[in-house]
């Protein structure tokens, strides 16, 4: 039997002789109910603005949690206002519930909120919480660093097993998505660029833009930029997670330091798989250009000719090394993030969003450095 | 039991962010006993137990195990002393992506030169007596909450450590899970000597395997309370922990 909130509940609202205001309510007040009859009466009170209010329970037969915030909420109400509330002939289970919310701690938090902090004492906060965040990423590095003099040292203590593992998820699998990517850069580069140079005439020239640009800028960085996001956050919820399971404590209490055990197989993983991903980028990208060229009629060797005329071999080289680069970034981006994770599955989230963000910022920087340092070595 | 002291804490003060949790706490733990600390949510029972196995570095105090200073000590000492224990974390805290034998075998392969078939019997045999014999190629997803912690206690115990310890064993486990994870720890203690130092509120497995409690309390920031547990319900000078104790006894039936 499905009956209409109104049928379950009946509410009058009246108007006494000297002035108070009685509410009488019959039937079931539960959280189906309550709604209607609370804006019925909130709108009673503010109209007569009665002194008196008298609220006659008797015919309640059930009550339950929002129908006694209704009575409590009557009571705050009149307080407040200064003026009086009589609950009559209320059941006692339901009056035993209603003295529950009243009576005993307080149902506010009596303690001063936190203060709003003036704007100025904001940017400190945050200015400091940038340099605290360099610090701790300082730390790291020094850490990372002896981890890995160790590890060269005694190569019989880094986990080779792992390494190889992790290598294979980075690196392989990463192929086909480099190589995808990679060869429609190059493809979509060559493309655009043709027909502005063909209204010079110079259409072979795509030859060497697409050199440049591929094997001394995009190879590299798109193959970090994929691996910010494949592998990156890979390190950082896995890392993550591990924290918040209490894994990396299990680790520190095993004698197991988390940077040797975890940091240095991914770091190692990286470092020999991102320049590898991004001769594979090169390559392809170099491909997707040729194929435009192909496409307009020039042959292939005309196409490797410019090319050799135009590209020396510190493009390549200097890409390779700046791929070398990136790989320590995202991979120590990654694991830094994810060892930094705090309680709760959430912080896992934004760890792995972090690793990817810092990551790419990172890599970005480090590209614009690298620019700088390669002008002033070949110019 | 002897009487000598295994772990010693001695006027050990915690704080978080300027919020002091513990303050003035000193107790000691002798060898070969089963070590109980108890008290209601947030009285500090974890953070206690997190700075005795030097995860966090108190405000203020020493911590002694089995001698060695663990607030103070460089990074070869601390070697030494981790070595000494093992722990149990409250989540088993196995490496999910490793199998039980591997996750046992770990500590092993990293802190000895034993050839590797004696680490796989070892491990096996640690495996054993913790119930799992048989689950040695399980990754650690594939079992229950019970036989995860039966593991990490496995992985604990790998390296024969002298104390072990062990964060809320029976934290969500079903009453029968936990009774048995209880009579593994008392068998554990008395047939392998090893102390045990575990924090618990469960006060039904206390009554069971504890041989000595430490209740902390919110309001002191400290110790109410120590002593045997049937002690503590019958003699005890403050109402309160007397009352405590045997609210859970007469729930016993």
């Amino acid at each position: 039997m499905d009956l209409a909130p109104q049928t379950l509940l009946q509410f009058h609202s009246e108007t006494k002789r000297d002035g108070a205001l009685q509410f009488t309510v019959i039937g079931r007040l539960d959280s189906t109910t309550t709604g209607r009859i609370w804006r019925q009466a909130m709108e009673a009170i503010g109209r007569t603005k009665a002194l008196q209010v008298i609220v006659d329970a008797s015919g309640i037969e059930y009550c339950d949690g929002s129908g006694i915030a209704w009575l409590v909420h009557l009571q705050q109400l009149q307080a407040a206002r200064g003026a009086q509330l009589e609950i009559r002939g209320l059941h006692a289970q339901f009056h035993e519930l209603l003295s529950d919310a009243v009576t005993g701690e307080p149902l506010f938090s009596t303690a001063p909120v936190a203060v709003r902090r003036s704007f100025t004492e904001q940017i400190g906060k945050a200015v400091c919480e940038i340099f605290q965040d360099i610090g701790r990423v300082i730390s790291f590095v020094g850490e990372l660093f002896l981890a890995m003099v160790y590890a060269a040292r005694h190569p019989r203590r880094v986990r080779w097993r792992d390494t190889l593992k992790i290598a294979e998820a980075l690196g392989v699998d990463a192929l086909p998505i480099v190589v995808l990517i990679g060869f429609l850069m190059g493809l979509i580069m060559a493309f655009q660029a043709a027909v502005p140079l063909g209204q010079f005439g110079a259409q072979i020239f795509v030859a060497n833009l697409i050199g440049l640009a591929i094997l001394r800028e995009l190879g590299p960085l798109m193959t970090a930029i994929v691996l910010a996001g494949r592998s990156g956050s890979a390190f950082a919820a896995e890392l993550g997670t591990m924290k918040v399971r209490e894994e990396i404590d299990a680790l520190k209490t095993m004698g197991l330091e988390p940077v040797r055990f975890l940091v240095v197989p991914r770091v190692i993983a990286a470092v020999v798989m991102t320049p590898l991903l991004t001769v594979f980028a090169d390559l392809v990208g170099l491909m997707g250009g040729s194929v435009v060229l192909l496409s307009l009629g020039f042959p292939l060797i005309t196409f490797f000719h410019q090319l050799q005329s135009a590209v020396s071999y510190g493009s390549p080289v200097g890409g390779l090394v700046k791929s070398f680069f990136f790989g320590i970034l995202v991979a120590a981006i990654g694991c830094l993030r994810g060892l930094q994770t705090e309680s709760g599955a959430s912080a896992v989230g934004e760890s792995t969003t972090s690793a990817v963000v810092s990551a790419i910022v990172l890599i970005v920087v480090t590209d614009g450095i690298f620019s700088v340092i390669y002008y002033y070595l070949w110019v | 039991m002897a009487d000598e002291s295994i772990i010693h804490v001695e006027d050990f003060t915690a704080a978080y962010d300027g919020t002091v949790i513990l303050s003035q706490v000193n107790f000691d733990v002798y060898a070969g006993e089963v070590f109980v600390i108890l008290g209601g949510s947030g009285c500090g029972k974890s953070t206690l137990l997190k700075h005795m196995i030097g995860l966090y570095k108190p405000t203020q105090g020493r911590i002694l195990i089995d001698g060695a200073d663990v607030v103070a000590a460089d990074r070869q000492e601390r070697m030494d002393i981790l070595r000494k224990f093992g722990v149990m974390y409250q989540s088993g805290a196995l490496f999910g992506s490793m199998t039980l034998l591997d996750n046992v075998r770990l500590p092993l392969e990293e802190f000895t030169d034993l050839p590797p078939e004696a680490i796989r019997l070892i491990a096996l045999m640690k495996l054993k007596q913790v119930g799992l014999a048989g689950f040695d190629n399980h990754l650690p997803s594939a079992l229950s909450g019970g036989m995860q912690k039966r593991a990490a206690i496995a992985r604990a115990m790998a390296l024969d450590p002298r104390v072990l310890f062990l964060d809320e064993p029976s934290a969500g486990l079903d009453p029968i899970t936990s009774a048995e994870l209880d009579e593994l720890i008392v068998s554990l203690a008395r047939n392998l000597k090893m102390t045990f130092v575990i924090v618990s509120h469960e006060l039904a497995s206390i009554f069971a395997i504890a041989d000595r409690v430490i209740m902390l309390d919110k309001k002191v920031k400290g110790i109410v309370a120590t002593g045997k547990p049937q002690e503590l319900r019958e003699q005890s000078d403050n109402p309160w922990v007397r009352q405590f104790f045997s609210r859970q006894a007469s729930l016993d039936g």
